[in-house]
């Protein structure tokens, strides 16, 4: 349901009593509604939906998501050859598995 | 038609051989600040148009006559014809502006055929109430484009409609062009095994035009790519004379284009997502609004089917060209799912490319 | 960008793929609720990649597709008036109606307009003091604080020739009426991320402990997607089923407080039909009685619009997992992309809509096999 994208706060500003700002997202600026973020600063993360922001993004638990993904990616290592002859089966099988679940 | 056409630029009053160091204004332009339905009436109003703004901006010898068509030259052999119209709001966009579309919109669709591009016709239709200053810079723009791509712009005609009826300057514009020897591009050549390339970054123009749309602005450093791409053809047919099949991939982005390909060619195409030219900003651009930048219009891109022997040497002579240095080649024809594209996603699955309905639309969705 | 493009890492997608597959041991039906989740699934292919034992239902998480008729056809009739300036988000414009959609009421003269946001509508209305703007207000729990706000402002500034068509529903009770479907197969949700950013999910561990069903609080690309997925599958092997929050970056059990105090104030809650299932009780908002006086519905006197849904179409089913599209007697023949008859063909992700592009694909892949 909600398309909803990351971004930086640029300003923030007043709008006829409405708290305002610009985010950047990724080198493209737009105007979002904070309303619904008093405490957001300049600088910070925010998630994006139709113009208004949600939710101020929290970068520590970014982080350690990152950080089991990469923890996955080692234990992987560790498995190496395993994963080899794994994935060369994985890949092959990509086509037909999709074809068995739409059957 | 081009009886038509040129009834329009030739005013039956219309002064004949004009002298274009000495012009004069026999009733001045400012006396009209906006297009008045007289502008398309074929009388006085009409030739001042044509004298004060077409024929300075578009000066060319072929317009010294002004009859009712005009005469040039041809070679023996194969020539290529096209037509488009130009209905573009804004009319005015970062790096662009509807004049550069017109002229070379047509040189490319000439272009993707192989053609040199020689001449082009020019058609208006102005809404009551449109500033002359504005048409005057279109026109303007229009002159500089085709000086740039090579072309003369030889005929034209304007027309005027009331307030309300039109969007304030639609242009057409049609041109000729000569198909050298040998040459022998359509979209029927695909063939398996052969590489499919792309001259550059994808989606920019139509990202430029959607970041003036009212309702829809966002501030980001995204310019049309507009640009004419019949010296990069020349090139690339100079590097390779077995080029396959050459496309714009205009409206409905890449992924019409490739749709088309493979349905005209009866193959599949298989491309890499990976290996897709996307400027950052485009794509972050195509983010907030849900859209996917395979859909995005581009002004002056070509999608390139050439046997795989010679991909090399063709991607070498694209990149050679200033607005070819991101070319990349993004994927091959397959025997596979005629007439379908599939594209390899970034994890190493695989998406079908469809063909979009109608307009992309922001989504929330 | 920023937390977007780290969460998009094939090489990554795939080990986490993997490690789904040596955790999992039985089949397992794990509904993603959200249309975004679904739209980044196929989009990216994520379903491919994943362990045969695993199928993913996509629910009936979208809200341009779960609109129903009768809403579509009073959107219509006033979006046909004169003097109506009606506002929408790009994705409501194709979507049809019984007879017409939105698009072909703009080439019939209508003022139809795409805005990016609602506030953007309050502003045409501010413009045009002589016109009546009109927002076609759908969405989940995700879009209800921008529609909610657009409302407010308008009310508190006293925009008066503004108006909200408002089909708002939620989606707990849509998991309520999956699980409480006969012949439901889904084993486990996850949850729409930015539905819970707003509404936080206090309210799904009774969903969990009634249903006995893993629910884990999922984002929206790849590696977010396949993380929400192995949490559920290691709870499901585990025989476990309780909320995980797979998304902590940007969803906090509370929620977003401010939000919630204004769809407090603007919204109630009531019943609500979804396109292709029907009725569902409280799964819906409404304007308040406070801002009643800017309920489109009422000022344009819409509310004697009926339509019935097609009888041909079996969405509801497929929305529970129960039915397969292909298997539905109207798929490809009465409905098609072009004209659909339910919520599942309506969006290009809806499962029908996906089945029709990329089952053409699969059969050629597997042209031994009947598919």
């Amino acid at each position: 349901m909600c398309l909803a994208v990351p971004g930086r706060v640029n300003e923030i500003f007043e709008d006829k009593g409405t708290r305002m700002g610009k985010v950047n997202f990724g080198g493209v600026v737009k105007e979002v509604c904070l309303a619904y973020l008093p405490d957001i600063e300049v600088g910070d993360y925010t998630i994006v939906h139709v113009g208004f922001a949600i939710s101020r993004i929290d970068e520590a638990s970014a982080q350690q998501t990152l950080n089991t993904f990469d923890e996955l990616g080692l234990l992987e290592d560790e498995l190496e050859e395993l994963r080899e002859t794994d994935y060369e089966k994985n890949s092959q099988s990509t086509a037909s598995n999709q074809a068995e679940k739409i059957r | 038609m081009t009886t038509d056409t040129n009834r329009q630029v030739a005013q039956q009053d219309a002064p004949q051989g004009i002298d274009f160091d000495s012009l004069s204004c026999p009733v001045p332009l400012q006396d009209y600040p906006h297009i008045i339905l007289g502008h398309g009436g074929g009388g006085k109003l009409s030739s001042e148009l044509i004298e004060h703004i077409f024929l300075p901006a578009f000066e060319n010898k072929h317009l010294a006559g002004l009859g009712d068509s005009t005469v040039f030259d041809v070679q023996s052999g194969r020539m290529a014809f096209s037509t488009d119209s130009y209905v573009v709001q804004p009319l005015f966009f970062p790096g662009g502006s509807i004049a550069d579309l017109a002229v070379n919109g047509t040189v490319n669709d000439l272009s993707m055929s192989g053609a040199k591009p020689l001449y082009l016709s020019a058609g208006f239709i102005l809404e009551e109430g449109f500033p002359v200053a504005k048409l005057k810079r279109i026109a303007d723009d229009m002159g500089a484009a085709a000086k740039k791509a090579g072309v003369a712009i030889i005929t034209g005609d304007t027309k005027v409609v009331e307030r309300g009826h039109g969007d304030g300057c639609y242009i057409n514009t049609a041109g000729v062009g000569v198909v050298p020897t040998g040459v022998d591009i359509n979209p029927t050549m695909a063939r398996p095994g052969d590489a499919v390339l792309v001259s550059g970054s994808l989606g920019d123009h139509g990202m430029a035009v959607m970041s003036v749309r009212e309702g829809l602005e966002f501030e980001a450093q995204i310019e049309s790519d507009s640009a004419p791409l019949n010296e990069m053809v020349a090139t690339m047919l100079n590097a390779c004379s077995d080029i396959h099949v050459l496309r714009d991939p205009t409206r409905g982005g890449l992924a019409a284009s490739l749709n088309e390909i493979a349905a005209s060619s009866n193959c599949g195409i298989v491309i890499d997502e990976k290996s897709l030219p996307i400027n950052s900003t485009v794509q972050s651009a195509c983010e907030i609004l849900g859209l996917d930048p395979l859909l995005v219009a581009n002004e002056g891109k070509l999608v390139c089917i050439v046997p795989e022997a010679s991909a090399a040497n063709v991607l070498e002579a694209m990149k050679k060209i200033p607005h070819g240095a991101n070319a990349a080649k993004i994927g091959t024809i397959v025997s596979d799912h005629p007439s379908m594209v599939i594209a390899k996603t970034s994890i190493g699955a695989s998406r079908v490319i469809t063909i979009p309905i109608g307009e992309q639309l922001p989504r929330i969705c | 960008m920023k937390y977007l493009t780290e969460y998009r890492d094939g090489e990554k997608a795939i080990r986490l793929a993997e490690e789904i597959g040596r955790i999992v041991t039985k089949p397992w039906a794990i509904m993603e609720v959200c249309g975004g989740q679904t739209h980044s699934i196929i989009r990216n292919g994520i379903d491919q990649i994943l362990p045969k034992k695993i199928e993913m239902i996509h629910g009936p998480g979208c809200p341009v597709c779960v609109t129903p008729l009768e809403m579509i056809d009073k959107a219509l009739a006033i979006a046909s008036r004169p003097e109506v300036i009606f506002c929408s988000f790009g994705d409501m414009l194709r979507v049809p109606g019984s007879k017409d959609d939105l698009f072909k009421i703009k080439g019939r003269g209508g003022d139809v307009r795409v805005v990016y946001s609602p506030l953007d509508a309050v502003q045409i209305a501010r413009k045009n003091p002589d016109r009546e703007v009109v927002f076609l207000a759908i969405g989940f729990e995700t879009t209800a604080p921008a529609n909610a706000m657009a409302v407010k402002v308008a009310k508190d500034q006293g925009i008066n020739n503004f108006s909200a068509l408002v089909s708002h529903v939620l989606v707990p009770p849509a998991i309520e009426a999956i699980m409480t479907a006969p012949g439901n197969r889904v084993n486990a949700f996850l949850a729409a991320g930015h539905v819970c950013c707003v509404t936080g999910f206090e309210e799904y561990p009774k969903l969990c402990e009634q249903h006995d069903i893993p629910i884990v609080i999922t984002g929206f690309e790849p590696l977010d997607l396949l993380e929400g997925i192995r949490r559920t599958v290691i709870q499901l092997e585990n025989g476990e089923a309780f909320v995980e929050n797979a998304y902590q970056r940007v969803v906090s059990e509370a929620g977003n407080l401010a939000a919630q105090a204004v769809l407090d104030e603007v919204f109630e809650v009531t019943d609500r039909a979804w396109r292709g299932i029907g009725v569902i009780p409280r799964s819906g908002w409404r304007l308040s009685k406070a801002y009643r006086d800017f309920d489109a519905e009422l000022k344009f006197s819409v509310s004697d619009i009926t339509t019935c849904e097609s009888e041909l179409c079996r969405a509801g089913e497929v929305l529970k997992g129960t039915l397969k599209p292909n298997e539905c007697e109207a798929f490809g023949k009465e409905c098609t992309p072009r004209n659909p008859l339910g919520a599942t063909m309506v969006s290009s992700e809806g499962a029908c809509a996906a089945y029709y592009n990329y089952g053409r694909f699969v059969q050629l892949e597997t042209s031994s096999s009947a598919l």
